[in-house]
């Protein structure tokens, strides 16, 4: 029983071609094809995170963005090409969405998923980094330096005075802070942020980036996926541009929405 | 609504000790009500009674380990009356042992079945159940790695709502199609019975039946702690997550298959040791207690009680068997499986949190009321969320 939920991150076969790029990078994606039934997801996507680095990516519905999280979180298994995390290390590939999870990557997904049943502090003990194997969290008690962790995510992602409220009664805008600040427990080294102000007015979507750009700064990656122009230019970093399952166009957002082929897939041609 | 104002109890809620204070009262008054007061007294309770409310008991504990996966991890197990069986079968074969020559054939060694299927020796499976400890450890054991066995494999390969419960009733059907057959070994179609002595004491005394009576409640009251014990625990609030968002616990590094593996053998064991106890108290264990429908009964209990809130589970256990007693010892016992089954369809369309999860609700909103007046109650779940600006930074 015990030896059950042990996890041993397992070290990947040395990296082909020992490029400096994915030595040096944090997630390190190259020639990643996943097909749905004959649709093409992604199509020999590559691309590179550095540490502490912060990226947005766009694209057209379709391009694959979700996919591409979905494999760098386990949940989907490219048919070709790799994904390696922390500096070539780790074959993300050979693992699932726990492991991937416990290695640091967190993710918030599109629609904001928060435990609705449980109490917004709750959740963010739920989150916490910590013991994650089942017997241990029988007898598990609440440290002071938890108690001050989570005091100080609540500052961070400004809910403190709905802390024991349920989940489940958080706005919409509430519940994608709380999610975001229950990725900030988990203390990723990567964060990966999916459509983040869908449906938020335009004080919270500004308040969202401010958010995003403090946890960038205290070390940890980001990239996010937005279709929300304002809020990309908010964000103020690299942008890419996916387009049907590859990279399209990558540079400042200027250059990016500058990038005619860009404008085409967006303007239709 | 107050932010101060935290949602959870301490260990024991005021339902929870009523709840324990009612099991303290019937486990001092009863046995005083049926030794110390004369039978002609009309406050006399006579054994028969005290062994009915003792299977009561049983089935409260085997209602409160269905709770524990169904309420607090959406596992709804159709399945759980073969855990409780397997226990009673643990027990049944160390009462099988106890008889010793004073069954029909007189062997000293195999029961009556046995030797009248011309056995000559005694199954090796047979073996240690005439010490009482083995018995009592695989009372346990049974139900628990059946159970680890089972969840095993079907959380490992993340089979989840109908499915997960249609193949739990089609473990427990096989059991009952096993159990029937005479090589099992287990009695076959008659099961186990003329059960004489437990632990030297005849079975059938006043005394051993009241000392029964009180294990039961004494059960079902520990049982009651450990379960609360456990929903309240960091492990607990795992369970609740996992119910209502799975991947999202995936997502957060927890191995939500190993949670629900503890939870599900650690309610397997409940329902065995239920079992246990109900053995002696109604006298006979045959394969019938593995029929599907019995376990279906079971969800029925605990819907009627409430899903998720321990309490609700052992008293819809008790009410709807104190009804079913009623019902079927009368000229409405053609029509009692339609009335169960009326119960069920009542329950669900009006009644969907049972009777203590509607009292919790309407007890949660006077609170509200009477604390902030001019609020709306926002905080239940369910309610629609507070469409309110966003706080200042």
């Amino acid at each position: 029983m015990s030896d059950i939920d042990t996890l041993e991150p397992r070290t990947a076969e040395p990296a082909p071609a020992a490029r400096k790029e994915l030595t040096e990078a944090l997630l390190y994606l190259d020639a990643v094809t996943v097909t749905f039934d004959g649709f093409r997801a992604l199509n020999a996507l590559s691309f590179t995170v550095d540490p502490g680095e912060m990226r947005a990516i766009i694209g057209p519905n379709g391009a694959g963005k979700t996919t591409m999280m979905d494999v760098i979180t386990g949940k989907t298994r490219p048919d070709r090409g790799d994904v390696f995390f922390n500096g070539g290390t780790t074959d993300l590939t050979k693992l699932d969405e726990t492991q991937i999870a416990t290695l640091g990557i967190g993710r918030k997904f599109q629609k904001p998923t928060v435990f609705e049943n449980h109490t917004v502090i709750d959740n963010l003990r739920l989150a916490l980094k910590g013991q994650r194997r089942a017997l241990p969290n029988i007898f598990r008690r609440e440290s002071a330096a938890e108690r001050e962790r989570i005091d100080e995510i609540f500052e961070t992602i400004r809910l403190t005075e709905h802390k024991d409220r349920l989940g489940g009664a958080l706005s919409h805008g509430q519940k994608q802070w709380l999610e975001i600040g229950m990725l900030l427990a988990q203390d990723p080294k990567l964060l990966l942020v999916d459509e983040p102000v869908a449906g938020m007015t335009d004080a919270e979507t500004a308040q969202t980036a401010e958010l995003l750009r403090e946890i960038n700064a205290n070390g940890h990656s980001v990239v996010v996926v937005e279709h929300d122009m304002t809020f990309v230019r908010d964000l103020g970093v690299r942008v890419m541009c996916l387009h049907e399952g590859s990279v399209l166009a990558e540079g400042t957002l200027d250059q990016v929405s500058a990038n005619e082929r860009v404008i085409e897939v967006y303007l239709g041609r | 609504m107050s932010t101060t104002q935290t949602r959870q109890p301490a260990l024991l809620g005021t339902s929870g000790l009523v709840f324990l204070g009612v099991l303290v009262a019937a486990a001092v008054l009863v046995p005083i009500l049926n030794l110390a007061i004369s039978p002609d007294s009309a406050v006399h309770v006579p054994t028969y009674v005290v062994s009915l409310l003792g299977k009561y008991l049983t089935y409260a504990l085997l209602a409160l380990s269905v709770d524990l996966i169904w309420g607090y991890v959406g596992i709804l197990s159709l399945g759980q009356g073969a855990f409780f069986a397997l226990g009673g079968y643990a027990m049944g074969m160390y009462l099988m042992r106890q008889i010793g020559t004073r069954g029909v054939y007189g062997d000293p060694v195999l029961p009556d079945f046995m030797v009248f299927l011309n056995w000559k020796e005694l199954p090796w499976f047979w073996y240690g159940f005439d010490w009482f400890p083995f018995a009592a450890l695989m009372v346990l054991l049974a139900p628990g790695i059946l159970a680890l066995v089972f969840g095993w494999f079907a959380f490992r390969s993340r089979v989840t709502g109908v499915y997960l419960s249609i193949i739990t009733q089609a473990m427990t059907f096989a059991l009952l199609l096993a159990f029937f057959r005479n090589d099992m070994g287990f009695g076959g179609n008659n099961g186990l019975t003329d059960f004489k002595d437990i632990l030297g004491f005849n079975i059938q005394s006043d005394g051993t039946r009241i000392v029964l009576f009180v294990l039961s409640a004494l059960a079902l009251g520990l049982g009651y702690l450990l379960c609360r014990f456990l929903v309240r625990s960091h492990f607990g609030k795992v369970l609740v997550a996992i119910r209502d968002a799975e991947t999202r616990v995936r997502f957060t590094g927890y191995r939500a298959e190993n949670y629900k593996l503890v939870a599900f053998v650690a309610s397997a064991m409940l329902a065995g040791i239920a079992g246990a106890l109900y053995v002696p108290q109604v006298g006979i264990i045959n394969p019938s207690e593995f029929s599907p429908a019995n376990s279906i009964e079971i969800i029925v209990w605990v819907a009627v009680g409430g899903r998720g809130t321990l309490v609700g589970a052992a008293l819809g256990a008790v009410l709807v068997n104190y009804a079913k007693t009623y019902f079927t010892s009368g000229m409405l016992a053609p029509y009692w499986l339609f009335m169960l089954g009326g119960l069920f369809v009542a329950v669900t369309l009006f009644l969907p949190k049972g009777i203590v999860g509607t009292f919790y609700e309407w007890r949660a909103r006077r609170r509200e009321r009477d604390d902030i007046p001019g609020e709306s109650p926002g905080e239940l779940p369910g309610e629609p969320p507070l469409a309110e600006p966003k706080p200042a930074a």
